[in-house]
């Protein structure tokens, strides 16, 4: 009986959903295990939470700890994080915790990162759209964002901040300013979207959540959220109320857990969840495992606007290629006219931000 | 375990090549793994909205069910998107109380009110010793046979008033009520991992006695691997690993108690009683539990679990003097917390 490796069995069983192993991952050569692995040292990757002592900061703090590919964790925001990194910090993995506090800090936070995720800012309240965010969440972002480019500029970002139609673009702006902006590297999160369309569909279909994969492009919020469902695998029809009832429930996901919340806040435990699904598989692509494919919003050209979330592959580099949305239907035509025609806006709000 | 292996083997083979999917349409109770309900009581709290999220995840369970007075449709709404096999379902107030538990086969319970600093669990005792009264009464009446994870402080005295309560009503089953103690079992790993400079990955520690203060006793002469640190240094972990729940609500400073450890921690150890239950064999946890490894009528000590909850509740084992010391000291604290819980479930 081996206590301690049970131990780690259970932990891995845990978050098994969230790192799956990986058989694509390339033969390891003798030198692909230097990258990542130095004699006695854990391997893993430096990563910061900026907004980790809120809603989704903290659960989003958890999950990373227990990241086998985390070495080290860095928790940042205003207020609180003393006691947010005190609790984590007991967890018995192998990432090293350590917290800072308030904008003074914020440089150290992110000295060294391989990877700046970024929840923070306020959430909405019932009757808002992700864009009466805007005001406030934008400044945050741009202070974030002005640290990244003094300590980390080549760590790859992962913007949550919502309006995210709106604040990568601020991000970018703010990143070219500094001579630093970097395409590959910033990523605007919109797995939680995928994770919602992978549920709702299953639902309907009477699957595992587990076995269905629905592409969803073009933006993160409401119309310009498009989901793929001529694209879902396990390839399955639909009736044509199934598709409206499945793209408006999935467009209005995060609207349907603000409304259940009553004022309390937004998507806080699902978003921690997509946003690690999501983080790990940006590690396992800066490890170099082969294939990893996952939908954000990256610069893009696969349609005329600057920004559009779809499949892309994560590699060493980051986003290092956007694959082609493949073929849509009518419907799905459709609704990406209307979905670019919102976040041609969103988009055109956020630049304009920046540039004022 | 090679279950787990074998678990996340499927599921990555079936990501990456559903070239059988015309079977899937039959949907996937086909799945070897038994159907487990687990319910949450407080699942809208500060330590079961994190547990929830944990346990969503976990491919054992099969039926999630959040309760709490208030505050879990929106909890359940949130995590019932998540992509994995579990059906949620979010119950508010006492009158759902019933649906919440009816069919589940493990109960966690992590209501109640956290410490503020200068508070010991203790403290918390008037409000959360009536909390876990009326819980347990509710899961004698609709869940009898269901595994009890108490996360509820103060553990020493929650643990007895389940017990009386199930007495009372004639369902008590001492293999199948846990006082959660595997939070001081994680802070004993870290904590001693740091000092013996080695990955806590590998690291093994016994924890025994109970759950406050000096009640809890880290067995570090039988840690692995062996690390021969010096009296003094094993002195101060034992103290940090006794201190661990006070250090975070001090770092807090008012604003709750350890919150995603101990969801980390109680969904480690339910995640084991879920394995115990479905056969897996060799699952020890340290747990509180009815024990007579002492006098003491409970006990935290390593049991082996199984598919009736203990199965076996092992010996301490060699202990050091200074361990001896810290035993005998302990006890009377012990005796008196768990007297206490028995008198309130017998007065009230």
């Amino acid at each position: 009986m081996q206590p301690a490796s049970e131990a780690n069995q259970r932990i891995a069983r845990i978050s098994a959903h969230l790192h799956p192993p990986n058989f694509q991952m390339e033969e390891s050569s003798g030198l692909r295990r230097a990258n990542c692995r130095a004699k006695g040292a854990a391997p893993g990757f430096k990563v910061a939470i900026l907004g980790a002592a809120g809603g989704i900061g903290q659960p989003l703090a958890m999950l990373m700890k227990i990241n086998p590919l985390v070495s080290v964790l860095h928790l940042y925001d205003v207020v609180n994080t003393p006691g947010v990194t005190a609790d984590i910090s007991h967890m018995d993995t192998g990432a090293v915790v350590r917290g800072f506090l308030g904008q003074p800090q914020l440089e150290e936070a992110l000295a060294g990162m391989d990877l700046v995720i970024i929840p923070a800012g306020v959430p909405r309240k019932p009757g808002m759209t992700r864009d009466d965010l805007f005001n406030i969440n934008a400044g945050i972002v741009r202070t974030l964002c002005e640290g990244i480019v003094k300590s980390c500029p080549k760590a790859i970002v992962n913007l949550i901040s919502n309006p995210v139609n709106s604040t990568v673009p601020i991000a970018a702006e703010v990143f070219k300013r500094a001579g630093t902006y970097c395409p590959k590297r910033l990523l605007g999160v919109t797995m939680l979207d995928v994770v919602r369309a992978n549920t709702f569909v299953a639902e309907v279909l009477g699957l595992d959540p587990r076995e269905v994969d629905v592409p969803v492009i073009g933006g993160h919020a409401g119309v310009t959220i498009l989901p793929l469902l001529s694209q879902v695998k396990p390839p399955c029809s639909f009736t044509p109320q199934e598709i409206d009832q499945l793209t408006l429930r999935i467009q209005n996901g995060g609207t349907e857990v603000v409304e259940a919340k009553a004022g309390t806040g937004s998507a806080t435990l699902s978003m921690a969840y997509a946003a690690v699904k999501f983080a790990d598989a940006c590690l396992r692509g800066l490890r170099g495992d082969a294939g990893i494919v996952e939908c954000a919003y990256v610069a893009s050209q696969v349609t005329e606007l600057p920004f559009f979330a779809s499949k892309v592959r994560l590699g060493r580099t980051g986003a290092e290629e956007v694959l082609p949305l493949g073929p849509l239907n009518e419907y799905e035509r459709a609704g990406l006219e209307k979905a670019k025609q919102e976040l041609a806006e969103s988009i055109q709000k956020g630049v304009s931000f920046i540039k004022k | 375990m090679r279950t787990v292996l074998l678990r996340s083997l499927r599921s990555a083979a079936a990501r990456s090549a559903p070239s059988n999917s015309h079977l899937l349409r039959r949907g996937f109770s086909s799945e070897s793994v038994p159907e487990r309900k687990v319910a949450v009581l407080g699942a809208a709290g500060g330590i079961g909205q994190p547990l929830a999220l944990l346990m969503k995840i976990n491919p054992l369970v099969s039926k999630l069910s959040l309760y709490d007075i208030a505050g879990t449709p929106g909890v359940a709404a949130d995590v019932s998107h998540i992509n994995t096999r579990s059906e949620v379902a979010g119950y508010a107030g006492e009158d759902q109380l019933g649906q919440a538990l009816e069919g589940a086969d493990l109960v966690i319970i992590p209501a109640g009110v956290p410490r503020k600093p200068g508070m010991t669990r203790d403290d918390l005792f008037n409000i959360n010793a009536g909390i876990v009264k009326s819980l347990c009464t509710a899961i004698a009446k609709y869940c009898p046979n269901a595994i009890v994870n108490m996360i509820s402080n103060p553990v020493n005295s929650t643990v007895p008033i389940a017990a009386e309560v199930f007495k009372k009503a004639g369902t008590y089953d001492e293999r199948k009520l846990f006082g959660v103690t595997t939070l001081d079992v994680v802070r004993a790993k870290t904590f001693y991992a740091g000092k013996a400079n080695v990955p806590v990955a590998g690291v093994d520690v016994p924890v025994v006695g109970g759950h406050a203060g000096i009640t809890i006793l880290p067995l570090f002469s039988q840690a692995s691997p062996q690390a021969n640190l010096p009296e003094d240094v094993i002195k101060a972990l034992t103290k940090r690993t006794q201190d661990g729940g006070t250090e975070v609500v001090e770092a807090k400073a008012g604003k709750g108690s350890a919150t995603l450890s101990m969801a980390y921690a109680g969904a480690v150890f339910a995640d084991a009683c879920l394995e115990g239950l479905n056969g897996v064999p060799n699952i020890v946890q340290c747990s509180f539990v009815q024990s007579s490894v002492t006098e003491l009528p409970f006990f935290a000590s390593k049991v082996i679990l199984g598919k009736n909850g203990v199965e076996k509740i092992l010996d301490l084992g060699p202990l050091s003097d200074y361990e001896q010391e810290g035993l005998e000291k302990l006890k009377p604290e012990l005796k008196a917390s768990i007297e206490k819980g028995i008198k309130f479930a017998n007065e009230n």
